[in-house]
Formats: structure tokens, C-alpha cells, sequence
């Protein structure tokens, strides 16, 4: 059998996981396996959605942008005493636009994802801090209930982000195991050249990947709007979006598309919850944290590369070495 | 008055056919610099939009202070660009630039450093940081951008943890030397010294990278890396090497903002590679790699520069810029991927300029006392080695009675005399042999397509002779390197004539220059005693076909597209005439040989037709054949005829061979006399013709003609 990169990660995972449950009295506890997951939640989430538009060749390098920003103005909005739905409705919508322009620019302009995607994050953020909102930082409206119940609403002991992470996964991997539109983003992913020579309309479907994209950040941003009770603008400054990015490809979904499923991000995100959670409880300080899972990532691809090298006649692509 | 009457009026078209520079257009485009013209323009129109705009824009003050951010910026996008033309991409120049600036800091201002110390422990940071990512991504083949992703974070993450432990020593410290304080805020003759630290690094790899060979391997590294391989390039070393020198440019750009602020931030650096990134694209590196410059690196790193600081100038706030470099990354990206997919299609339909041409009626040869009457003489000729050779542009014997010739797979064949029934592979040279002929040491001088002029001695040793000539001076396309020697001679005192058909397209493109005719060919001579080689004639209309004279001063040659052979005295009393002697043959000459009787033989490569003749003089109907119709739709020569005329120095024509219909000799381009029989060879056909002279001296030689009997 080969060992696949979600193999090396998944093994990798466990043995920090007995790594921890053997070193650290806390760990093997239910409270601190809710609190693992919970950690990782969000991450997961947009890694959802980032895994969806990388099995189909893309990358969506906006969604902490998208998140950050329709959450903001939702919030915003709702403090201006806009009834809550409807916030909720301007916030989803503005996602949307922001994945269709992201999915126009690069199924209709042809300009590669990369750059198309940092592009609209740097407009959609630079857009909401100009026009939409005003502080950096909004919180939760006090009189509504929606974001404290989403936090605090527990399905059989199982906090309500967790249940949305693992039934949005479930979606996914059901839309994209099950339906026709999740085939042809496989056969688009693994090549568009065949893909559209064989009357596959590639670009309506490109489009739709990065739609899908936006409304998932959407989604991890009322996650963390409940989590957090608000949301920080600072979160797009942080790395995040390139943690996101390694959750899904840590987990093996390649960068070169067509490979890979929901369950590698979730295979990733176990790796990066279950590091997070020991750290945390081994009380290393955030930067310190950073640097070791961030090492700990630099093996996994490593290893997966030595493990899987990649083939030199395909190794260079048109739109550079990613 | 009619206007349209008046503009179609053939003067007019005459007029603008010579004093229009239309091709120029097309040759312009072929440039690689042309690549530039974009970014410029940009870059002209920031100028001038933010210079009218900002205030003190352009004051002494404000462009030394920009010369500053210029350098350690430049450095980074050029660090960017290394990487990115060796067909990678570099997202950790970022963190290693902030590592730099707090390496630099806590030598200089905690510990006290000597200077160059510190610099030269910050450049080997940077190395060693460049070597982490060429290691991971040229030997072990990791991902470019996955990884330096992974190793921005780690060096970011090192950054973090270091600035949290020393930016109270950093703030505390102050340090005392004037060196940092000079590289930092000092001046040289105007220029600050930072800008010529970097400026200085930045020729050198100018240089290094259009002028040298580890630049021509990064950039065929970056271009095909599978092709590089196989050209023998270490592509994982010089990969592993574009990675270290990106990291040591960062660390020299960190070093700089050190001494220049003399403090750093916690959020020194963060999102320095999305800048770089969009600096570099905007520029006009390419993203696959292979295509990439300094000069754009630089005209990138302005246009960033200069549009961040007149927005911060102008009280613009970051959020507005930020969207204002988006939409900026956004139109270079879409600008680039759209020039370069389109660009071979718009070069392919400007590039092409017919010239207007005016031949004379054509002559009749149907007639029976016509010197160009039919005859089906050269179709029933003896055939040597049919289906062992392709394309016999040229066929030539020695003294031996052996038979050479050319081949499309870059091989001299020589056939064994008499019979001609054995063959070898007398030498391979890798470009099509064309044009051929004997020096007086028994050498063979080949004109090769493509390459240039090579001489295969008896025992079979390939010497290059010459593959440029002079440049001309308001030559746009390069016309120093030759594209299309096709036939040469040798004069007595050793000195070798040899035409170029044309200087504008290659060897399998000369159908489309025969659609031009436009005079861009021309006869170079090389002197084997100096070893130069000088254009002797320019503007020729596919100069093709040489022979020397009888009288050793001068020597005939063909230009096909006009139908003409003239004469040209290289030396004697009349040096430098030249006198048109055929001026209206019924096909298109190609090389001329000597006959045993005094006279001399030239082959016509294919006829005329009244349709093609007519299509000379409008310019603007074949012009829009070449782009509107596929090229295999277009009027050509008819080369499905050939034919062999002799003629005397008088121009007049003594004799026509042909085979009409083409059945064994379509498009004969060159012919040999050879003891009492006439070898035909044919650039495209498989074989070649031997047909006996009624008449001819049966020991006449072609080398003792030049060169005296055997010694």
C-alpha cells in the first residue's frame, strides 16, 4: 500500500495524539476533546470551502477577507438597529458578490487564481474598512439572541460549531461525491484542457466554486462572530488565511486540483487541532506555537514529497511552480 | 474627383510602398524589449498623474527619500524577480527581510558590531535562509510556493519570538557609528548611498542575467525546465542558487532599512510579499518563470512605490490604497496574460509587409524558337540515390568523381564514384547543407540554413567559419546573424562570396518572403585571411545563387523574387558596378555553376504565373492574404516545373532543359557539369538527376576550372 500524504499526516496526527494522552494528565478528557475541535472549527470550516476550490485547480486566497468582512458589516449593520435577518440577508449577499467577482475574474478574464483572488481580498477589505463599517473591532448586537445561541446551543452535548463543521463537511462531501456538478469539478481540476474539450461548460462551474467558497466564510464568519462574541478586522492581517490553505493541503488535497476530499481537510485539521490543543495546554506562548506547528507543516510536505515524488515532466506548470 | 479611384491609382501605391515603413511595425514587435513598452508607459503616466497631484513631488527632499525606499524595495522585487524567472516563486522574501532588519539592529545597536560584521553575519542569514527554500524546493522538489508559504510563516514566526525578546535592547541601544548612520542617511555626490549600493547590484545583474551564462541558464531554467535538463543545465542547482542570492538580496534590502530607521515594528515586513509580488508582475515577470529583467524589477518596484507614497501623501487611507493596489495587481496580471497569449498572433498578421514589385511580361515559351522552350529533356535522366536523401539543395563533385550533397537532416551524403551506387554520411552538421563548393586545399565549404558558413575538410573535420557579419546601423530586426546563407564561391585569392536570401525570416519560411519580395537579402563575403565578415551588397530580393566569373573579378547572382541575374565586380577597374544581365527569366533563379564551355548554368526553383506577377504590384492584396487567408490558401511560386537554363556572360540564354510537369525534378534549385553529365538537385525532392550533355567536354572538372589541374 502507498503511503499517501493523508496517510503520513493522519499517522502524524495520531502519534501526537498518544503523545499527548501519554504525557499530559488534561488531555484525554471530553471537555478538552470539545474544546480540541472547537479550536479548529473555524479553520476547519474555510477549509471546507478552500478544499472545494482546490480540488477544482483554484485557490481563494479572499475567503478571511470575504469572512472578515460581510460578518463586519453584518454586525455593523445590526448595531445600527437593522433587524437582524435582514443584516444577515446585506451580509450573505455581499458574499456572494465578492465570489462571483473572484470567480469572474478568473473563469472570464482568465488571470490566474493566485493573483485574481489576493486582488479581490485586498479590494473587499480595503472596501469594507473605507465604506462599510468604521471600528476595527465589532461586537455581537447585546439584544439579539442568534450569536449567543449559536455558541451556547449544544446537539447532544456537542456545541452547535461543531455540529455545523461536520454537517457543512458532510454537505460538501456529499455534493461533491454525489452530484454531477461535483464530478465535473474533479474532471475541471484534473484537467480544464479536457475538461472543455469533452463540452464541459468549465467557466459558469469555475464561477460557482468560488461562490460556494464565499458562502462558506461567510458561514466560518458567524461562526466566530458567535465564538468570539464579534469580529476583529485584524483577522485578515494575520496568517490565516495561509493556515487555512495548509489545513487543506497538509491533509493531501494537491495544489494542482483533481485530487483529494473533504475528508483530507478533515485529516488536516485533526493534525492542526490536536498540535494547537497539546501546545496550548503545554503553555508555549502563541509565537512559539506558530513556529512549531508551522515546522511541523514543513515535514509533512517534505515528507510527502519524498514519498511521492513528483513526476518532471509534468512538474512545471503554465502558471508557475505552486 | 474620385477618390477612391485616386488612392487605388498605382503611383500612390508605389509611393506608399516605398516610403511607408510598414515592416518596420512588425520587426519592432519582434523585440524582446517591446515586452517593456507597457510597464513604461505605466510608469510615465504614475509620474505624471502624481506629480500633478502630490505636492513636492518632485522636490530634492522627496526624491532622495524615495531613492532610499526605491533601494531596499528594489532589492526585494529583485530578489522576487530571481526566483521568479527560474520558474519559481519566492513568498519568504518578506520574513527574511524583517529577520534582516532585526539581525542588523541587534548587532549594530545591542551588541556593537563592527559594520561589516554585521553586515556580512545579516548576508549570511540571508543565505542560509535562501538555502532552506532552494534545498527543499531544487533537490528535493517541493513546491515553490506551498513551501516558501510554510517557510514565511517559520521565519516570521522566528521574528516574532526574537522581537519580543529584544525590542527593549533594540530601543535602548543606540548606536554610535557613523558607517551605519552614512549608509543609512548619508549622500555621494547628490545620490543616496543606499540607492547606490543597490543601483550597483542591480547592473551587475543586468549583466549577469542578459549577458551571462549563469543568467541564460536561470532564465532556460525558468522557460523549459524539462529542455534545460537536456541541455546538459544543473537545473536543481540552478535553482538551489536563484533561492540563496533571493535570500541574500532580501537580507542586503533588510540591512539597508536598518541603518536607515535604526528601528523596527512588530509589524516590520508583514505583507511585504504581496507588494514585492505586485511589483514584480506589474514590472512584467512572468509568473510561469523564464521571462523576466531588472529593468522591469525595477519599473515594477517604482510604480509601487510611487503610487503607495503619493496615496499616503495625498491623506488617502490604507484601506482605500489597499484596494487601489488590488485593482492595480488586477489589471497588470490581466494585461500580462493577455500580451502574452496574443502576442504571436498580432505579430504574425503585422509582421508580414509586402513590397510592391513590377516585373516585366512575361516570356513566352511556348513558341518554339523560344530560348525558354518546353522540353521534357530532363525528365528521363538517370536517378542516383532515390529515397536515400531528402532535399540535395545543392550537389557538388570532386576530383574523385564522388558526389555530395546536402540533406533536411543536417548530413553531408557522399556517393561513391563512378557509379554513384554507395553512399556514407560524409559529415553531420545538424542544419540543412545548402550551397556548396571546393577551395583550392580541396575543402568543402557548405552554406548551412539557419547556422551560418562551415568548411568539412577531406578528413571530415567540421569547422564553423563564420555565423555573423556586421550589424547594420538602422537594421531593427538583428542582422548580424545570419539566417539564410544559401549559396557562396570562392574567389581566386581565396576569398569566400556567399548569398543571404533574406534577413527577415528562417529557412522554412521562404515562401512568406517570396509573398514579400522585399529586398532583404544580400551578399556577405568572408576572408578566411582575417577571418571577418563584411555585408558587401545589401538589399538584395532573396540574394540566392553565386558563381564566380570566368575573369576572377567579378561574379553572377541570382535574385529570385525579381527574376533576375546580375553581375558584380568585387575587384579590378570596375570594383563595386553592378549590371543587371537577365532581368526577365521565366521563373525564379537559384544557384548558378560554371559550364565547360565558358558559359554558366542556372537553375530556376519554379515559373512564373500571371496571377502571382499581377499580385506583385498590389501590396495590399497580398498583405491581406497574409492575414486573412491560411497560409496554405496563398498564391505562390509554381514549383511544381523545373528547369535549367544556360546562359553567357553577354545575357543571353544559349539553352533550356526541362522537365515540364515536374515528374522527376519539381523545383530544381541547383545543378553541377561534371565530366560530360549534369547533376540536378532539388531542395525538396528525394533524389538526385544525372543527365548527359550531347556535346560536352567529357574531362572537363569543375575544380580544375577553379583551381587548376590536380598538382
Amino acid at each position: 500500500m502507498r503511503l499517501t500524504q493523508e496517510g503520513v499526516v493522519f499517522l502524524l496526527a495520531a502519534a501526537l495524539f498518544a503523545l499527548f494522552a501519554a504525557t499530559l494528565q488534561n488531555f484525554l478528557t471530553p471537555g478538552n476533546m470539545v474544546a480540541l475541535v472547537r479550536s479548529v472549527a473555524i479553520l476547519g470550516i474555510l477549509g471546507l470551502g478552500m478544499g472545494l476550490v482546490v480540488i477544482g485547480r483554484g485557490i481563494d486566497l479572499a475567503m478571511v477577507a470575504t469572512m472578515v468582512v460581510s460578518v463586519s458589516w453584518v454586525l455593523s449593520l445590526a448595531q445600527a438597529s437593522f433587524p437582524l435577518p435582514v443584516a444577515l440577508l446585506f451580509g450573505f449577499l455581499f458574499a456572494l458578490a465578492v465570489g462571483l467577482a473572484s470567480g469572474l475574474l478568473v473563469a472570464y478574464a482568465t488571470i490566474p487564481a493566485i493573483f485574481a483572488t489576493l486582488a479581490t481580498g485586498l479590494m473587499v477589505y480595503g472596501m469594507g474598512r473605507a465604506w462599510l463599517f468604521e471600528v476595527d473591532v465589532q461586537n455581537t448586537p447585546a439584544q439579539s439572541t442568534f450569536f449567543t445561541s449559536l455558541s451556547e446551543i449544544t446537539v447532544l452535548g456537542i456545541p452547535m460549531m461543531i455540529v455545523a463543521f461536520g454537517l457543512l463537511s458532510a454537505i460538501i462531501w456529499a455534493l461533491l461525491r454525489w452530484t454531477q456538478f461535483g464530478r465535473l469539478i474533479y474532471a475541471i481540476g484534473d484537467n480544464p484542457v479536457a475538461a472543455r474539450t469533452s463540452g464541459i461548460a468549465i467557466r459558469p462551474l469555475i464561477v460557482a466554486q468560488y461562490v460556494i467558497a464565499s458562502a462558506v466564510s461567510f458561514l466560518a464568519g458567524l461562526v466566530m462572530a458567535a465564538a468570539n462574541s464579534g469580529m476583529s478586522t485584524r483577522v485578515y492581517n494575520s496568517t490565516m488565511i495561509y493556515d487555512v490553505l495548509l489545513v487543506v493541503v497538509l491533509g493531501g488535497i494537491g495544489l494542482s486540483g483533481g485530487r483529494g476530499s473533504m475528508r483530507n481537510v478533515l485529516v488536516g485539521t485533526l493534525l492542526v487541532g490536536v498540535l494547537l490543543n497539546g501546545m496550548t495546554i503545554y503553555d508555549i506562548p502563541y509565537t512559539e506555537q506558530n513556529l512549531i506547528k508551522s515546522i511541523i507543516l514543513l515535514a509533512a510536505i517534505t515528507i510527502d514529497s519524498l514519498v511521492n515524488p513528483r513526476d518532471e515532466q509534468t512538474a512545471q506548470q503554465d502558471l508557475g511552480d505552486i | 474627383m474620385n477618390w477612391s479611384v485616386a488612392f487605388s491609382n498605382e503611383s500612390v501605391i508605389k509611393f506608399t510602398a516605398r516610403y511607408l515603413p510598414r515592416h518596420v511595425v512588425g520587426e519592432i514587435m519582434t523585440k524582446r524589449w517591446i515586452d517593456n513598452a507597457v510597464p513604461f508607459l505605466a510608469l510615465l503616466l504614475v509620474v505624471a498623474i502624481c506629480g500633478s497631484l502630490v505636492p513636492d513631488f518632485y522636490a530634492a527632499s522627496s526624491i532622495t527619500d524615495l531613492g532610499r525606499q526605491v533601494a531596499e524595495f528594489g532589492l526585494v522585487v529583485l530578489a522576487l524577480s530571481i526566483v521568479m524567472i527560474s520558474g519559481g516563486i519566492d513568498l519568504s522574501v518578506a520574513s527574511v527581510f524583517s529577520l534582516s532588519v532585526l539581525l542588523s539592529l541587534i548587532g549594530v545597536n545591542v551588541y556593537d558590531w563592527p559594520v561589516p560584521l554585521a553586515l556580512a553575519s545579516v548576508l549570511a542569514m540571508g543565505a542560509a535562509c535562501g538555502a532552506v527554500n532552494g534545498y527543499l524546493i531544487g533537490f528535493l522538489r517541493l513546491r515553490a510556493f506551498l513551501t516558501t508559504l510554510v517557510t514565511l510563516i517559520i521565519f516570521r514566526s522566528l521574528y516574532d519570538i526574537l522581537f519580543l525578546r529584544m525590542s527593549t535592547a533594540i530601543m535602548a541601544g543606540f548606536s554610535d557609528s557613523e558607517l551605519f548612520f552614512f549608509i543609512g542617511e548619508g549622500l555621494v555626490f547628490g545620490l543616496p548611498v543606499s540607492l547606490l549600493i543597490a543601483g550597483t547590484i542591480a547592473i551587475a545583474w543586468h549583466i549577469v542575467l542578459s549577458r551571462m551564462r549563469p543568467g541564460w541558464r536561470l532564465t532556460a531554467v525558468g522557460g523549459a525546465r524539462r529542455s534545460a535538463h537536456n541541455a546538459g543545465i544543473k537545473v536543481r542547482w540552478t535553482v538551489f542558487l536563484a533561492y540563496v542570492w533571493s535570500g541574500i538580496l532580501c537580507s542586503l534590502a533588510g540591512f539597508l532599512f536598518a541603518a536607515r530607521l535604526g528601528s523596527t515594528g512588530a509589524d516590520t515586513g508583514v505583507g511585504l510579499e504581496v507588494s514585492a509580488l505586485t511589483a514584480a508582475v506589474l514590472g512584467g515577470t512572468s509568473i510561469g518563470g523564464g521571462r523576466g529583467s531588472v529593468a522591469k524589477a525595477i519599473m515594477g518596484a517604482l510604480l509601487i512605490l510611487i503610487l503607495t507614497n503619493s496615496l499616503v501623501n495625498l491623506g488617502v487611507n490604507g484601506p482605500i490604497t489597499s484596494t487601489i493596489l488590488g485593482a492595480v495587481l488586477l489589471i497588470a496580471v490581466f494585461i500580462d496574460m493577455r500580451w502574452l497569449r496574443h502576442r504571436t498572433r498580432i505579430l504574425a498578421k503585422l509582421y508580414v509587409s509586402p513590397a510592391y514589385l513590377v516585373l516585366p511580361p512575361l516570356p513566352d515559351t511556348a513558341a518554339p524558337d523560344s530560348p525558354y522552350a518546353l522540353n521534357d529533356r530532363l525528365r528521363s535522366v538517370e536517378i542516383i540515390g532515390l529515397g536515400e536523401i531528402e532535399g540535395p539543395e545543392d550537389v557538388i563533385l570532386d576530383r574523385n568523381d564522388n558526389l555530395y550533397c546536402g540533406t533536411r537532416h543536417g548530413d553531408i551524403v557522399r556517393f561513391f564514384g563512378p557509379d554513384h551506387k554507395k553512399s556514407e554520411i560524409f559529415a553531420h552538421i545538424g542544419g540543412h547543407p545548402l550551397g556548396m563548393a571546393f577551395d583550392r586545399e580541396g575543402n568543402l565549404l557548405v552554406c548551412i540554413g539557419g547556422m551560418g558558413l562551415y568548411q568539412v575538410s577531406p578528413d571530415k573535420v567540421v569547422t564553423k567559419l563564420t555565423d555573423e557579419t556586421n550589424r547594420s546601423l538602422f537594421s531593427i530586426v538583428d542582422d548580424s546573424r545570419l539566417r539564410l546563407a544559401d549559396d557562396l564561391d570562392i574567389a581566386p585569392d581565396g576569398r569566400i562570396y556567399f548569398s543571404e536570401a533574406t534577413i527577415r525570416y528562417e529557412q522554412e519560411e521562404w515562401a512568406t518572403d517570396a509573398l514579400e519580395s522585399r529586398p532583404s537579402g544580400r551578399i556577405i563575403v568572408y576572408d578566411p585571411r582575417t577571418g571577418s565578415t563584411r555585408t558587401e551588397v545589401p538589399s538584395l530580393v532573396f540574394a540566392n545563387g553565386i558563381c564566380m566569373s570566368n575573369d576572377g573579378r567579378s561574379l553572377f547572382f541570382a535574385e529570385s523574387w525579381t527574376c533576375t541575374i546580375s553581375r558584380y565586380w568585387f575587384d579590378g577597374p570596375e570594383k563595386g558596378k553592378i549590371e543587371p544581365l537577365l532581368t526577365n527569366l521565366p521563373g525564379y533563379p537559384d544557384n548558378i555553376n560554371r559550364a565547360s564551355d565558358g558559359n554558366y548554368w542556372a537553375a530556376l526553383l519554379g515559373m512564373r504565373t500571371p496571377a502571382l506577377d499581377l499580385a506583385l504590384r498590389m501590396p495590399g492584396f497580398r498583405r491581406r492574404m497574409a492575414r486573412r487567408v491560411a497560409p496554405d490558401q496563398w498564391i505562390y511560386p509554381n514549383v511544381n516545373t523545373g528547369c535549367v537554363v544556360k546562359f553567357n556572360e553577354k545575357g543571353e540564354i544559349l539553352e533550356s532543359l526541362w522537365d515540364f510537369g515536374g515528374e522527376n525534378h519539381p523545383m530544381i534549385t541547383s545543378m553541377r557539369e561534371h565530366k560530360g553529365y549534369l547533376y540536378l538537385g532539388g531542395v525538396s525532392n528525394n533524389r538526385i538527376g544525372r543527365y548527359k550533355i550531347p556535346g560536352a567536354d567529357p574531362t572537363w572538372v569543375a575544380e580544375e576550372s577553379y583551381w587548376g589541374p590536380r598538382k
